[in-house]
Order: structure tokens, then sequence, then C-alpha cells
């Protein structure tokens, strides 16, 4: 007869029958009896963040930079309303991963008790799914479901709601090797007749255009897009979530479209003849005005593993629903077999108009500023680092300049929050970046305003020895929210002046860690090389940067692709 | 679906949070007690009907789902209605629930309560064939539907 094991016993064994070596939470009431099970083991290792959005977003980025399930665990109540912005910011951007949450028991549930709250209904529009596990015999089972749910089709995040009654009963533990759903059973490959379809139509291109999203990313489909844009001399972009699915420093790379997209990529995405769309899904910030896409005409072949996500903003000819993985390789072998080529003639053509178009050289700025240019930082944070870091970044211009002036030339490099444009996210998913990554160099691109929303996670960092290097692009304004102001509001700046900052360099000290204060575009680059020098401590590197500084190109609200305010 | 706590609240927090419509819902287990079986009625364009779908059969514990529209279908709705029935009017009600084959199942001196059961329409003309003052309460089900012929919605 094999052993009972309690609810908490059951939710460590799960985990570590998963193979999740780290998971990042914070203790509390509900959730005692899983952290004494936590204690008496070393193969699962906790990271103990400062707050609970900490946790999440660590995991998360975690989970981005690795391909493996982020997990947290945290406490009912408070515990797992803070995680709320964590979990609907990796649901906005489908990464995967399992939330352990504790519970009232199941006999205080709906009586108000002492830090309770509907936890399955405060996150049901922000999870793949969720359950409230209310019978110890099914929780081995409902874990397991958690992480084939949060794992397989389009991925996103699954919590897991455990009652403090039920992680300290006794049942049998049998941990099940897989698991079948007859309600969800996530399409992998491509229709063939459709597939042939898209085939047929890129051969048949005169200005073709491949915009790849985060799909590629999130199916490790990078080598696969990659063979494909090469063997067809195509043109690509990627969105901000797809950034390093095709090599940034490759001639066939138009950089990043959409709102702050580049000239060449927003003109080519407006005025091809053929578009594959992989694993992208056409969202506001990347198409704008739908019925301004609409003026010109194109055929669009469109490769994604959510149906819901094809025909929803914008009619495609050609949908394949399918993983973008394996589509491409079924794509890639049928176009080596066709006899027939692609038009090279009018490639040719069409190269010549793009590189027009590149000409407009879109994202100059000013190297000669006596005050920092935030680009500048960028580049030399690229130079330096051979492009080769893994770079995390909050949301707001430091985000644009980010993505526009650092070319990821390897997917699963770029950490941002694309979705749901979370301040907040940067610092604490590059603690999890880094902890998935102990020798990777690690940088997170931040504004003063951004890295205050989780500035407490300094400490987790000093606690476990983070050396993260911090680069703070210091404008003294929110400076997305400026530029807007500037642009459509009359250049009233609206409580987006970042008044009474701290001192982030005594900041950084008083943690234990590195601060610098660089105010001269000439010590830029001494600043980040000795920061780098730096293998065990992080950096806050504070950039004194022009507070005037504008985010180019931009597309406006409501505006179309072709339609960009240039520099 | 299936049929699980819960998963009624998914497909109504679905509605409201992409703002589409559900104008009635009618849901219950079937004959394979791990399921059940709901008709919902929504109104919109073909492409919101469409996306309705798709986010639908997002939804881990719905199991299949048909639009009746694609075919030919029945529905039907079930109403209980109490109308105030005195006087002459007690036979002139009667005479108009047997001509919408309602059949009146509770009786007081003042009142009768009909069922009746047909399309939703057809539930509308009675109440608009009885007088408006008549009419104290009603209680509807929504429609269910089922497709016709031998064609069947199977898991």
């Amino acid at each position: 007869m094999s052993v009972e094991l309690t609810g908490a016993e059951i939710t460590i064994r799960c985990l570590q029958e998963e193979g999740v070596q780290c998971i990042f939470g914070y203790p509390g009431g509900a959730v005692l009896f899983i952290y004494d099970e936590l204690f008496k083991q070393d193969k699962v290792r906790h990271i103990l963040v400062r707050h609970e959005q900490a946790a999440l977003h660590a995991a998360d980025g975690y989970a981005r930079s690795s391909n493996k399930v982020g997990v947290a665990l945290v406490t009912s109540g408070p515990g797992l309303t803070n995680a709320v912005t964590g979990i609907a910011t990796a649901y906005m951007d489908s990464i995967p991963m399992v939330i352990i949450s504790g519970q009232v028991p199941t006999s205080a549930i709906g009586l108000d008790a002492f830090q309770e709250v509907d936890t399955v209904g405060i996150t049901r529009p922000c999870v793949k799914h969720n359950f409230l596990v209310k019978d110890v015999a099914e929780l081995a089972q409902t874990i397991k479901k958690a992480f084939y749910i949060a794992s397989t089709g389009r991925p996103g995040p699954v919590l897991v709601d455990i009652p403090k009654d039920i992680s300290q009963q006794k049942t049998k533990f049998v941990y099940p090797d897989k698991v079948t759903m007859r309600s969800y059973n996530p399409v992998v490959k491509g229709h063939a007749r459709q597939i042939k379809k898209a085939a047929d139509l890129i051969l048949s291109a005169k200005r073709p255009m491949i915009y790849a999203g985060g799909g590629v990313i999130l199916s490790d489909a990078a080598a696969q897009l990659t063979e494909l844009t090469q063997l067809l001399n195509f043109p690509c972009t990627n969105t901000l979530m797809g950034l390093g699915g095709y090599p940034g420093t490759d001639k066939q790379s138009l950089g990043m479209l959409g709102m702050h997209g580049t000239y060449e990529a927003n003109m080519a995405m407006q005025y091809c003849d053929v578009l594959v769309a992989v694993g992208a899904r056409f969202d506001d910030r990347v198409i704008g005005n739908p019925k301004h896409f609409y003026n010109e005409n194109r055929k669009i072949i469109h490769i994604d593993i959510d149906p819901s996500s094809i025909s929803k903003r914008v009619k495609v000819d050609v949908p394949i629903v399918g993983d973008v993985l394996d589509v491409l390789k079924e794509l890639i072998k049928l176009l080596k077999s066709e006899k027939e080529k692609s038009d090279q003639a009018a490639l040719k053509e069409w190269w010549k108009q793009i590189d027009l178009w590149r000409e407009r050289d879109c994202l100059k700025f000013d190297r000669d500023s006596n005050i920092i240019k935030p680009q500048m930082v960028i580049e030399k944070l690229f130079d330096i680092t051979k492009g080769d870091a893994f770079v995390t970044s909050d949301v707001g211009q430091h985000q644009m300049w980010a993505a526009q002036f650092y070319k990821f030339d390897k997917p699963r490099r770029w950490i941002n929050s694309g979705g749901l444009g979370t301040m907040g996210f940067g610092m604490p998913a590059a603690m999890g970046v880094q902890l998935a990554n102990p020798k990777g160099k690690v940088a997170c691109i931040t504004g003063e305003a951004s890295i205050q929303m989780c500035i407490q996670e300094l400490s987790t960092c000093k606690q476990y020895r983070l050396p993260l290097k911090i680069v703070n692009l210091n404008n003294r304004y929110m400076g997305m929210v400026r530029q807007w102001q500037e642009f459509f509001h009359g250049n009233r700046y609206a409580e987006s002046y970042m008044d009474a900052l701290p001192d982030f360099i005594k900041l950084a000290e008083s943690y234990g860690h590195v601060g610098m204060r660089i105010e001269k575009p000439g010590d830029i680059e001494d600043a980040l090389k000795d920061a780098f020098k730096l293998k065990d401590q992080l950096v806050f590197l504070d950039f004194i940067t022009d507070q005037t500084e504008n985010v180019f190109p931009m597309v406006p609200g409501g505006k179309g692709l072709s339609e960009m305010i240039l520099v | 679906m299936e049929n699980e706590a819960g998963a009624l609240s998914r497909v109504a927090g679905l509605f409201s949070a992409r703002g589409y419509n559900i104008e009635s819902l009618s849901v219950a287990p079937t004959e394979d007690p791990t399921l059940s079986r709901m008709t919902l009625v929504t109104v919109g364009s073909d492409d919101v009907v469409e996306q309705v779908t798709k986010q639908l059969n997002k939804l881990i514990e719905v199991v299949k789902i048909v639009d009746l529209n694609d075919g030919n279908h029945i529905e039907r709705e079930l109403m209980l209605v109490k109308v105030r029935a005195i006087g002459t009017d007690r036979e002139e009600i009667k005479r108009l629930s047997e001509i919408f084959r309602g059949s009146i199942i509770d009786v007081t001196e003042k009142s009768f309560t009909i069922e009746l059961t047909g399309t939703s329409s057809k539930l509308d003309a009675f109440l608009e064939a009885v007088s408006k003052s008549a009419v104290l309460e009603t209680v509807r089900t929504g429609a269910s539907g089922i497709g016709r012929g031998e064609w069947i919605l199977k898991v």
C-alpha cells in the first residue's frame, strides 16, 4: 500500500515531477503548509520576492527566457490580488505559467473570512484557465492539467487555488503520466491544402512581406522563420513581441513595425501585395487604423495556433490554424519541392523600393548633442554586449527605443510587456531571466517612473546576488505620457513630471548594490563597460537624458501605417 | 460543456468582457451527467457571431459548439404566465390559452396560471393577445434548440 501524502506534500511533489527547479513567491496564512513542505526539500528552489506582483513578473521572465513553465506561489486574499497584474501581463503575451494560490479553508469559503477573495472569479478573465481544488484526491490531476493547459496550444497562465484544509488532508499520491481532456485538444498540424494555397500565393508575389510576431518566439520557430525568409529573399518585419524571431542585424530585416515601427517596415506593410503573417495578431498598435489598412489591396496568409486570432481585426485570405513551427516546416518543405520559383525580377524592384524607404533614415537622432540622447545609450549597450544580452524593459519611451536600437539576433533575448504594457515589469522580469540564465548578461532598460513601480525588488536582488545591470533612462518625465501630451494635448503636461525623485545611487547603495550617475554623452561607453565588468554585482546606471526627446516614427492613434510622424 | 461548477460563469463572463449580447441562455445537464447542454441566443453580424463561436471554443470547459442557424433547427421556449381572470374574462382567457395550445395549471378565484411552449415569437404573440393589464407575472426559460432530422450533436 502506498503512503498517503498531504495536499501540501502532493503540491510540491507535483512540481518536482514536472521538473520545476525554481519558483517565485511570498508566504502567508493560507499557504503555510505548502511552504512547510518546500522547506523540507531541496529540489525546488524558492525565490522570495518583496511583493507578489514581482513574483509573477519574475516567473514570467523566467518562462520567456527559458521556454519552461514559470511557477509562482502566493497566499489568499491580498497575495492573490497583488498577483493579478502579473497574471494579466502573462495572459496578454501568452506566456506559459502556473500560479498556485492559497485559499481560506473550504468550510470558510463564502463567509467573508480573513484574507478571502473569490480568486477564481477575480482571475477568470485574465487566465487561460483556473481551478478551485475542492477534493484533495483531485489535486495531483488538477496540477497536471494546469501544466498541460499552460504549455500547449496558445500558451497562457493557469491558476490552481488550493484551500488551506485541502493542503492538510491526506490521500494516496499518484502523478498521472499524461492527461487527456475531451474539451481541450489544440490543433498542431496545419491543413495541407491551406499550406499549398499559401505556397502558391507566396510564389505569385511581386511585393511580398513577412510579418512575424510573438508566436514565432513561443513556438521556438526562429530558425524556420529565418530559413523561410532567406529561401525566398523576402523582407521580414517583427512585432514588438516578435523581435529576435528573425535576426535584427540581417539585411532582410526591416526592423519593428507598428506605432513606433520603422518607416520602411510600415510602408512595406501597407504597400505589399502578399502578406505572410506568422504568429501575429494584427493588433491596434501594429496596423493602426484597419480601415486605412484596407485602402491597399493585398492578399493575406495568416498562420496562428489560435483560430480566434484569425480574421478578428483584419480579414485574411488564407488562414492556417496550427503551430507556427509545424506549419513553417511544412511550408518550407513544400516551397523547396515546387518547380515554380519566386519572381526574382519583381523582387529586385521591390527591394529597390524598400531601399529608397530605408534612405529616409527614420531612426536618426542628434549624435552631437551635449546632453545624453537615450537612443545612444541603447546603441552603446548593444555594442558593448555584442548584441548578446538578455534585455528586459518596462513600459514607455525607453521600451520603444530599446526595441528600435537593440538589434536582437536571437529569440528569447527581448523580454517586455507588449500586450498589457505593465510598468514595473522590467526589474522583476530580469530577476527571473537571470535565474534561468545564471551566466547570461542581463540588462533592464527602464525609466525613472517605471522602475519605481517595483523598486522594492532591489532587496530580492541583494538576497540572491542577482547581478542585473539596470539602465535607467532618467528624463524626469513619464516620457511617453509627456510625448502624447506634447503632440495631442497642447503641451499641457498634466501630472507627467516626476518630482521628488530619490537619489538612485544612494538607494542602490543602501541595498549593497553599485550605483553610477552618467551625465555626459562621452561617459556612456565607459560606464557601461565598467558596469559589465562587475560580474557579481547589480549596477544601477542612472543616465540623465534629454527631457524633450520623442520616439519617432510615430503612427498617431486612429491613423494608418503610412501616416507616420517622422523626425 | 463539462457539467462543472463555474463553467456557466465563464460563458457569461466571456460575453460581458468582449461586449457581446446574450438574448437568452438556458442550460441543464444532459443524459450524460458529466455534460451540460446550453442553448444561447445572441445577435450580431456574421463576423461577430464567428468571433463569439471561436472565443467560446477557447473556453476549456466547452466541449463542442454549433451554430444552429447553420442548418434547419427547432427551438422552443417555456413560459409560465399568471393573468388576472375575473368574471367574463375567465372564459376569454381560457379560449385564448386553448388557441395558443397552452394549459392552465393553476387556478384561483381571481387568476389563472398558464403554461405555454413555443418559439419565442409565439410566446410574445400570446402576451400581446392578452390585454397588458391582465398580465400579472411572467417567467420564461429562454430558447432551447435542437437540429432537425437525423442530424445530432455528438461529443
